[in-house]
């Protein structure tokens, strides 16, 4: 340990989110509240009969949508892109304790990684819903090049997929809101030590360089 | 249940197994939600299943974008074609011709069904029968004011006596989402075929498709739950 102190010094603050993945994570929340809104509007004007500008606002969901998957894939595909795609592993790749702890909703014993099964469950969720959305909306803006049924079923999935996507970006936020370092490391990129060790064991152990098997 | 065997921290791909099943379960929603739509939409009901996915209310589509604008002043109603009489209408004319009023289901053919909708204006017979229909007139073709949009009917179709030339939509005007100040009502075939913001009645030789036919819909919308499959009226084609 005395060694492996003197060629690592101990890190008083660890990178958890580099300047891409933050460029990222705020751009998309940015559009993803232009298409709630305007999703909102859309969704609920027509039912309480609201005449407004709807041409525009269908454009503002339209070209948000389009848009949001171009920041992520553009995180992903570049040399700058190293920390994207390892956190894609990570969510990608549980341990059985992981799973363990996923499905006694956190009493299972567990060294948390760099996320904790929630959040790795979350990301992939959002991940998939923002897939099945963008199928099923551009099914909806190009239904003349489908067989007609499709635009009924993507009418009811991606209003479905909506109301669950809008359910878990509340969950999120409310996160954000009572975790204030968490939502901090969103801004500034950093977490301490302390943090970490509370937080995510396994992750500091990882970026100390200690094998923790 | 967990093999014993496999260490704690070994990693299985659960994430990508997640990630791909959710995005095959959208995909079967869009290939098959049509029908799950119709089972949830009829057990929901009204009230708060109007809010929720699946629930019975209007959803507003429209071809082009966006909904034409016409002020009852500048409303005009053209009926024309193999006719008599051709005519021109104004909101005013319309209003003034004998009303009728009828409460009717609608029913979209994507699935969502909104009941006992209030409607007021004038039979389409009553129209037609002004006009004087030629003898070699078959069909009506409609027009709408937003350019695109175009519907037909059969001649013994037009004539039904609950098909309607509608101003009036629960008690108010018709507004401009839903086709006014005047649309076409066609209770009992699909959505589509209640054309909206109507600008013209042209009797014709033949049917010719309109709008949503053009892109696969049934000429012959009638509801019977399985697109227009059955005819519920066999002596109208």
């Amino acid at each position: 340990m005395t060694t492996m102190t003197q060629q690592r010094p101990s890190l008083a603050t660890l990178l958890r989110f580099d300047v891409v993945q933050r460029s990222v994570h705020w751009i998309n929340a940015l559009l993803f509240g232009a298409l709630i809104v305007t999703g909102s509007a859309l969704y609920f004007g027509s039912f309480f009969g609201i005449v407004f500008a709807r041409h525009t606002i269908q454009m503002v969901h339209l070209y948000s949508g389009l848009a949001l998957p171009v920041p992520v894939l553009v995180s992903m595909l570049g040399p700058w892109g190293r920390r994207m795609r390892a956190d894609l592993h990570r969510w990608s790749d549980w341990t059985r304790a992981e799973i363990k702890w996923l499905r006694t909703l956190g009493r299972a014993k567990l060294v948390a990684d760099k996320f904790n099964p929630g959040q790795k469950a979350n990301a992939i969720f959002v991940g998939a819903t923002i897939v099945v959305l963008l199928a099923s909306g551009f099914v909806l803006q190009w239904f003349r090049f489908f067989p007609v049924s499709w635009r009924d079923g993507a009418t009811v999935t991606h209003d479905l997929f909506a109301f669950a996507i809008v359910a878990a970006i509340i969950g999120h936020v409310f996160m954000a809101l009572t975790h204030p370092t968490s939502l901090r490391s969103m801004f500034t990129g950093t977490v301490t030590e302390e943090w970490a060790v509370r937080h995510a064991p396994a992750w500091l152990a990882e970026e100390r360089g200690v094998n923790d098997d | 249940m967990v093999s014993s065997a496999k260490p704690e921290n070994a990693k299985v791909h659960v994430g990508r197994r997640a990630f791909v099943t959710l995005v095959a379960l959208g995909a079967a929603g869009i290939a098959f939600g049509a029908e799950a739509q119709k089972t949830v939409g009829s057990k929901l009901g009204s009230g708060i299943g109007n809010l929720l996915p699946g629930g019975d209310r209007f959803r507003i589509y429209s071809i082009t974008g966006s909904y034409p604008a016409i002020s009852n002043r500048r409303y005009r109603l053209k009926v024309h074609g193999l006719v008599e009489h051709p005519a021109t209408f104004t909101l005013g004319d319309l209003k003034a011709m004998p009303a009728t009023e009828m409460v009717k289901g609608f029913q979209c053919v994507t699935g969502w069904r909104v009941p006992d909708v209030p409607w007021k204006g004038v039979r389409l017979s009553d129209l037609l029968t002004n006009a004087g229909v030629q003898t070699g007139a078959a069909a009506v073709s409609f027009d709408s004011y937003d350019g695109m949009d175009s519907e037909s009917l059969t001649i013994d179709q037009a004539h039904l006596s609950d098909v309607l030339v509608a101003y009036e939509m629960y008690g108010e005007p018709v507004s401009r989402e839903h086709g006014g100040p005047v649309r076409l009502v066609v209770p009992q075939m699909y959505g589509y075929k209640s054309l909206k913001w109507l600008s013209g009645i042209r009797l014709v030789d033949r049917v010719e498709p309109g709008y949503w036919e053009q892109n696969g819909y049934p000429t012959n919308g009638w509801l019977d739950g399985t697109t227009g499959a059955t005819n519920p009226n066999p002596s109208l084609a």
